[in-house]
């Protein structure tokens, strides 16, 4: 079981979340405020924080235009859920940073994001390659988010758990 | 001529009482904008990875039953993680079955060992079901009350304290829920040495084994001598937010596992093969998500504690699963009373401790197994209540 460092753990904190009270993230580390407050400089200075911007999703923003290219699929719709059941099935993948269903010939473009060139290449022929659907890939432009920086767009944040007796 | 099922009902199944949690949160769950800290599973879903090897088994028509003992990749997987994180060798033809979660496991080890009047050692606070399954057979469960002072530790002079020739089997419920207490391998060799001395078995229920905070589980299984005398219950519920797949596993020597096998068989047939596949991809590729977890877990930890402390409630520091357990004793209230008032007067649902055995009665259960807001919410509400009370 490797350890996390402090630094590292204050880095995942505030990527999900860069709001968070420093009084908060020292309770979460059991860690003092000081030694959080440190930290956060260090890595502000070393560039390793770049900064504390908001994830957006453009398409919900005051007619935004953005564009990008990614990693494109081309798909065989399911029976009965067309598209929607494929995105599904890609985006869940914690490696995939966006699913756009797109214009044009094709259907699918993605954002893959990983370590390394091999990471990525190995993500695409284990996962991408193998499923069903997949016929060919081109590049595109995004008609629609489905997940953005880790998030998915229109999932709702519910906690569905029943009462259980245990 | 009427009918009366009263007079057909197993006069021992009438007279468990249901589980004290059951009641306390159907009340709960009618309650608008009530909190709580009352469930005992994760609040994480399954990864994503585990979720579609289940839904690829199903489109590849992976439907039938498996062999009663479960798929030997599955087994083989399992055998291949024990070893390589406790330190524990099974051969998988002959020392797993795979079960309906954990709790079926309990279940088959308990019917395949007691008879009328044997009695099974069971530490208290605990897990809700030992008891009601040694009474089903018509054993004995004999509490022993595990205490704050010693972390909720099990020591071998309580242990010895119980033990009669009519003993057959200790639970070792570590790390252990609602305590979040777990035994370190110098607790487990003081226990094995008293062990070592009988012909009791050991069940060794290690479903939180992958949540611990302070260093890595050690199985008593790995105690010298103590590998043939140890069934470890282990699954996929708590380690890779699996609940609902309902699947877990026992490994032990041949010949108890081929008695559990054979009631898991008449009663089950097989594990249902869809959550068999999936637990295929947990163990082959599901390290990260347990660490990603309980790394969430152990910041949720440190919140919760230290602000049950900052307030007042005398908190233990929980050291495995996903519980904290402070005690409401400094409020004069029993558990239950407490529980209640704090539902009705500020809708934050705990556990009141003596659901787990009456050694629970002046301490409260909280799972962390919840978001930090709602964390924080819910310490809100407690110190707030803390307040009024005084």
């Amino acid at each position: 079981m490797s350890e996390l460092t402090n630094a590292e753990k204050i880095l995942d904190i505030l990527h999900k979340d860069c709001r968070i009270p420093l009084e908060q993230i020292a309770d979460m580390l059991g860690e003092p405020i000081d030694t959080v407050a440190e930290e956060i400089s260090k890595m502000e200075e070393e560039g390793v924080i770049l900064g504390y911007g908001a994830k957006v999703n453009w398409d919900k923003a005051f007619g935004s235009e953005a564009v990008t290219a990614y990693i494109e699929i081309k798909v065989t719709p399911q029976r009965n859920q067309g598209f929607d059941r494929i995105a599904e099935r890609i985006y869940q993948y914690p490696e995939v940073k966006a699913v756009n269903l797109m214009s044009g010939s094709y259907d699918f473009g993605i954002t893959v994001e990983g370590s390394n060139v091999k990471e990525i290449a190995q993500f695409v022929s284990d996962h991408l390659a193998p499923m069903d659907s997949v016929i060919s890939t081109a590049t595109h432009f995004v008609l629609k988010r489905y997940k953005y920086d880790g998030i998915i767009c229109s999932k709702p944040e519910k906690d569905d758990r029943e009462v259980i007796s245990l | 001529m009427s009918f009366e099922v009263n007079k057909i009902l197993n006069e021992t199944v009438k007279n468990i009482p249901p589980s004290g949690i059951r009641k306390f949160f159907d009340v709960a769950a009618e309650m608008e904008d009530c909190i709580s800290l009352g469930v005992g599973e994760p609040d994480f879903v399954t990864p994503w990875h585990i979720r579609d090897e289940g839904i690829y088994s199903l489109e590849k028509g992976h439907t039938h039953y498996t062999s009663n003992a479960g798929l030997k990749e599955l087994r083989t997987e399992i055998c291949n993680y024990l070893l390589r994180r406790f330190n524990l060798s099974y051969n998988p033809l002959s020392h797993v079955v795979v079960t309906v979660g954990g709790s079926e496991a309990i279940d088959l080890f308990i019917r395949s060992i007691v008879e009328p009047g044997d009695e099974v050692i069971v530490p208290e606070p605990c897990f809700v079901c030992y008891k009601p399954i040694v009474e089903l057979q018509g054993g004995v469960a004999v509490p022993i009350i595990t205490k704050a002072e010693d972390k909720f530790k099990l020591t071998p002079e309580q242990l010895k304290a119980v033990i009669t020739p009519k003993t057959k089997a200790l639970v070792l419920p570590y790390p252990n829920n609602p305590t979040g207490g777990i035994m370190n391998k110098k607790d487990l060799e003081k226990i094995a040495e008293v062990i070592l001395d009988t012909n009791i078995m050991v069940l060794s229920d290690e479903i939180y084994a992958e949540l611990t905070y302070g260093g890595d589980h050690v199985s008593i299984a790995s105690i010298d001598g103590m590998h043939e005398r140890t069934v470890v219950v282990n699954g996929f519920s708590k380690s890779y937010a699996m609940t609902g797949w309902r699947l877990g596993y026992a490994c032990g020597g041949e010949e108890i596992i081929s008695a559990m096998t054979k009631v898991h068989q008449y009663a089950i047939m097989s594990a249902p093969t869809t959550a068999q596949y999936a637990a295929i991809e947990a163990l082959k590729n599901g390290d990260g998500d347990v660490e990603t977890m309980r790394n969430e877990y152990n910041y949720r930890r440190n919140v919760i504690v230290k602000g049950f402390n900052d307030m007042g409630l005398d908190c233990f520091e929980p050291e495995g699963a996903f519980y904290a357990f402070p005690s409401i004793q400094s409020t004069g209230m029993s558990s239950n009373e407490f529980c209640e008032r704090l539902l009705y007067s500020k809708k934050l649902a705990v556990v009141p401790g003596n659901a787990f055995g009456s050694s629970g009665e002046g301490f409260i259960r909280c799972s962390y197994a919840y978001s930090i807001d709602n964390i924080n919410e819910a310490l809100n509400r407690m110190d707030m209540f803390l307040k009024e009370i005084k």
